[in-house]
């Protein structure tokens, strides 16, 4: 669960209170996950980010973006661990 | 999922090596920590083509390897409760406690459900109120500001039914715990990239030059670690010892400043205990007082767990870089991915998994075995 894995966010959601988490649509290679955007305050919409456990750590650029997704595509389980079993390849 | 073609770059990569050669006039021994690395190391041979005498020790940088027996099996206690639903992340539940694990716990009709972010557990909470939601808060730097959130965000909320139990590491006292050991033998390291995201370098800082280390935050991609290598060699070569960025790309000196002060808030330094290496002052983080209302640990008062390590694994001396996966004598026959004996042949970032992924095998030891 600790390698985190880059995305490009689609969406941002509406906060119904203030005080709930800024939770927003992230991209990974087609599949899609709902994420906490609340530690990257200034990634928007297109730009990309690395994802831990449902939380965008730290933003990237695109071009990074798809050569660490390439190297995790060579670890086995990886997305299944790290974006549920429905990510299973 | 291979939408993309595997980045690399040959050209760039022999580069590197070549400069690597020609750097290197000694022996010189650098661990990479992270458990993402070594997999990178293995699966793509790089240890194997460095300049001779150019050692990578592999180190204790797995969540799932390194949280301690005791959890695990109070994991197992909660976990098999009926009122309680289990939440944690997929790759905790093949771990084995001291009798069983995780995923026989569900197949005796314990409610365990995998979730991919603790946000989830929360979810789970608020909707079965009737029901304890209590999700397994492990792993290091870069999980614990997601894990602070959840019970920051489940305390906000007023949701009383939501409790973690917590067996958070930190990188950095471990580094210094190694380099304590009599037997250390590292000479520098690779930190791992996505945790300096979190938590930036500056730790790493008074470290490198207490005990005149190199260490050098690195990605894991194979070109990372061969320029992440390069860099802590030419440190070695040179006789620095600083904090270098080679991840510039992701990780800046401070981190991730909001993430950080979520678990400063949620969370308090204490000892931990690594499995396979024992106690650590310093290197773990339980719940602040503010929220120890949520500790599942006291809410369902496991204590009282006796724990029974497997006597033939050497997950210990594999953690602390002192022996090799292939010098276990279960390694690849009574301990395999599908039938580990310990942690670091469960999780896709042991360097046991990383080595049997890798069709690694133990060097013959005998002429009968040479044939």
């Amino acid at each position: 669960m600790c390698l985190g894995i880059p995305g490009r966010i689609v969406a941002i959601d509406d906060r119904a209170d203030p005080a709930d988490p800024v939770l927003g649509t992230v991209d990974f290679a087609g599949l899609r996950r709902s994420v906490c955007l609340d530690f990257t305050p200034a990634a928007g919409i297109g730009d990309y980010v690395i994802v831990h456990v449902g939380f965008a750590i730290s933003q990237i650029d695109e071009a990074e973006a798809a050569k660490t997704l390439a190297v995790l595509d060579a670890i086995p389980d990886v997305w299944e661990t790290e974006l549920g079993p429905e990510a299973a390849t | 999922m291979k939408y993309l073609d595997e980045y690399r770059d040959p050209a760039l990569a022999v580069k590197l090596l070549a400069e690597l050669h020609a750097t290197a006039t000694r022996p010189w021994a650098v661990m990479e920590v992270c458990g993402g690395q070594t997999h990178t190391l293995v699966r793509q041979g790089i240890d194997e083509l460095l300049p001779a005498g150019i050692r990578m020790i592999h180190g204790p940088g797995c969540p799932v390897c390194v949280t301690p027996l005791e959890v695990i099996d109070k994991a197992l206690a909660i976990a098999a409760r009926p009122e309680v639903i289990f939440t944690s992340y997929g790759d905790m539940l093949r771990v084995p406690g001291s009798a069983g694990d995780l995923l026989g716990v569900r197949a005796r009709g314990g409610d365990v459900r995998v979730v991919y972010t603790p946000l989830d557990a929360v979810r789970i909470a608020r909707q079965h109120p009737d029901r304890e939601v209590v999700f397994f808060a492990v792993g290091f730097e870069t999980t614990a500001p997601a894990n602070a959130m959840a019970v920051r965000y489940a305390a906000d909320a007023g949701i009383g039914n939501f409790s973690v139990l917590v067996s958070h590491v930190l990188v950095p006292p471990a580094i210094t715990a190694l380099l304590d050991a009599p037997d250390n033998q590292v000479q520098g390291f690779l930190a791992a990239g996505h945790v300096c995201a979190v938590m930036g370098w500056t730790e790493y800082e008074p470290i490198a030059a207490r005990y005149r280390v190199p260490i050098v935050v690195t990605g894991f991609e194979p070109l990372d670690l061969l320029e992440g290598i390069l860099m802590a060699v030419r440190q070695l070569e040179q006789g620095r010892s600083e904090v270098e960025n080679q991840y510039a790309r992701a990780v800046r000196r401070t981190g991730n400043t909001a993430a950080q002060e979520v678990v400063r808030r949620v969370f308090r330094v204490t000892e931990r205990n690594w499995r396979g290496i024992g106690p650590i002052p310093t290197s773990g983080l339980a719940l602040a007082a503010e929220f120890s209302a949520y500790d599942a640990d006291t809410r369902f008062a496991t204590t009282g767990v006796r724990t029974e390590e497997n006597p033939d694994c050497i997950a210990g001396a594999i953690l602390r870089g002192t022996k090799l996966p292939t010098d276990c004598a279960a390694y690849g026959t009574r301990c395999t991915p599908r039938t580990p004996l310990g942690a670091p042949m469960v999780s896709a970032e042991g360097t046991c998994a990383a080595f049997h992924n890798s069709g690694r095998r133990p060097a013959p030891s005998t002429v009968e075995e040479i044939g």
